[in-house]
């Protein structure tokens, strides 16, 4: 992590704060709540939008509101500010996912592949609280960090022409949920019938970068229920306060 | 208010308005008009708010029957448009009634052309704006181009009784080649001093591998000190990124919202109305600008829109009956 955060001009109506060049809790931690979370709260005159990523924050502005000196100065301000209580407004969302069969076509793999039995590979699997580092790629495809090394597994060597939309998979020592149907190479272990991207929902994608994700295992049974519920539009994902979750 | 029925849907016409921005934090592009100068404009014309949605027509314009009566307008690639097959004027705005024909002639220069109808287009919202995001199947008709048969609706707006026209020094002109002023970075440091000069003297070729998604050109190869790859990031729309093989891409209003390719420079917000009529086989220049002057070139743009707006040509239109033939006069006010 780089002492002073770095600015880097990114073309007339943006920057980027890059508070260092890995990839680590803690740096996605500053990025998170030292910069983006403050930002959003202040609902700073001119700033158009954000991205926040594993290790910086990208800022879109409007240089007839805010100058960049301004945007620079107010950057500096909150960098300094002691706002170390971290996951005081992170959530968990907690996302239902049916484990296997013909929703996890590759589980057994993973399971063979780790030399785990199957409910081994779901109980790691589900264990954690994941932190979404960043959301990026596609709408609502969240990078999730935390996942145990003990069932990583590698890409298919060849890439399925369709993953369906809630797929939950495994690429290296990452895990990941698809949130609309696409092609892809990840190792599929789980299916959520939550939708992570809903055009018609009041807020269209679920995910938000900073919370936590926690998989629990549901049965097929309740995998059918949920679905129609959700295409209802009756269901609410449960959402937690990180702190009340962990005690 | 039914506006018009899609009798061909010409090449690749899209609803665009100015994007949808505030949702890139959760990898939504923010897709919108490539040439927001001439979409603004031709929403000015027929009396709407600048971000209205508008059809964004490229290359081959498509045909449609008017259902109802209204005002529309037209600027962007120079290109001839046609009611009944009789020439109208483009960059200026005029009657089309129940039962006319609109269509269009060939592409003369530029790319893009911005069909503009008074009371904008509808289409689907999708977080804020109905821009066509095609990938992601938001927004405009389905998340889709227009297709043969697709009716198209408008929202309701007052009857002009009369018609308007950008004076003609403020019509933009076209060329296969043009001159794109960058601001360096956000990672030109990966970059040796030579490459850098490279970028900046070279002439690049837009590929037919580009898109709304971005330009990829084809040109001197620009190679990196040490890696091409970072931790991936947050770009913008505009933004220049090299991967390994060392062709730059110009990432463009459809763009996924990070990446992990370095980025050589970002095209200046205003020129990207230029490099928005630019097509696959015409070439780009760079030419690097500061932070200050660029904001100076920003504001200058905005300053352009609005002398556009105070010197608008008053235009009347009239039907004539002569002899049994009908003719339509169109009256410049002086």
């Amino acid at each position: 992590m780089y002492e002073k955060p770095k600015i880097l001009i990114c073309g007339d109506k943006a920057v980027t704060v890059e508070f260092g060049d890995e990839l680590s809790e803690e740096c996605n931690k500053r990025v998170i709540i030292k910069l983006y979370r403050m930002f959003k709260l202040k609902k700073i005159e001119g700033i158009i939008s954000m991205i926040p990523t594993y290790r910086s924050l990208l800022i879109k502005y409007d240089p007839f509101k805010i100058t960049y000196y301004e945007l620079i100065k107010l950057v500096e301000l909150y960098n300094n500010n002691d706002t170390e209580k971290e996951e005081v407004k992170a959530k968990v969302y907690e996302i239902p996912v049916v484990y296997g069969g013909e929703f996890g076509l590759d589980l057994d793999f993973v399971a063979r592949y780790n030399n785990l039995t199957v409910e081994e590979v779901i109980s790691i699997h589900t264990k954690p609280l994941y932190r979404i580092f960043m959301i990026g790629f596609t709408m609502g495809f969240a990078y999730l960090g935390g996942m145990s090394e003990k069932i990583a597994t590698p890409r298919l060597e060849k890439p399925r022409t369709e993953v369906k939309a809630g797929s939950v998979g495994i690429a290296g020592n990452q895990t990941g949920i698809y949130p609309i149907s696409s092609p892809g190479g990840w190792r599929i272990i789980g299916r959520t019938p939550i939708k992570i991207y809903n055009p018609t929902a009041e807020n269209p994608i679920l995910l938000e970068t900073g919370n936590f994700i926690k998989f629990v295992r549901i049965t097929e049974d309740e995998y059918r229920k949920i679905e129609k519920e959700v295409q209802l539009n009756r269901y609410h994902v449960k959402i937690y306060d990180y702190n009340d979750y962990k005690s | 208010m039914k506006c018009f029925r899609v009798l061909s849907p010409g090449l690749f016409t899209t609803i665009q308005d100015m994007g949808r921005l505030g949702f890139e934090s959760q990898g939504v592009p923010p897709s919108g008009a490539m040439d927001e100068f001439a979409l603004r404009v031709a929403n000015i014309l027929v009396g709407n708010q600048e971000n209205a949605p508008c059809l964004e027509i490229t290359m081959i314009g498509p045909i449609l029957e008017v259902l109802s009566d209204t005002t529309i307008a037209v600027t962007g690639a120079q290109i001839e448009v046609f009611v009944n097959g009789f020439s109208r004027p483009v960059w200026s705005s005029f009657p089309v009634q129940k039962g006319d024909i609109i269509s269009f002639g060939d592409v003369k220069a530029g790319f893009r052309a911005y069909l503009a109808v008074a009371g904008g287009f509808k289409g689907t919202s999708v977080m804020g704006s109905v821009s066509t995001y095609v990938r992601g199947r938001l927004g405009g008709i389905n998340g889709r181009q227009l297709q043969q048969n697709d009716i198209l609706e408008s929202n309701l707006a007052e009857q002009s009784l009369f018609y308007k026209k950008v004076r003609d020094d403020f019509v933009p002109s076209y060329s296969n080649e043009e001159q794109i002023r960058v601001i360096l970075g956000p990672q030109d440091n990966f970059f040796s001093k030579e490459v850098i000069d490279i970028f900046l003297n070279s002439v690049y070729t837009i590929t037919e591998d580009s898109d709304r998604m971005g330009y990829r050109l084809e040109g001197p190869e620009l190679r990196a000190k040490e890696k091409h790859d970072i931790i991936t990031d947050g770009v913008v729309p505009e933004a220049i990124q090299v991967p390994p093989n060392g062709e730059p891409i110009i990432l463009l209003k459809d763009a996924p919202t990070t990446g992990g390719y370095v980025k050589i420079a970002t095209v200046i917000s205003p020129d990207l109305s230029k490099l928005a009529q630019l097509k696959p086989g015409d070439r780009v220049r760079f030419k690097e600008v500061e932070l200050t002057q660029a904001h100076k070139i920003l504001a200058e743009f905005e300053r352009k829109i609005d002398e556009i707006k105070r010197n608008l040509v008053i235009l009347r239109y009239f039907k004539v009956k002569i002899n049994e033939k009908n003719f339509d006069i169109v009256v410049e006010e002086l």
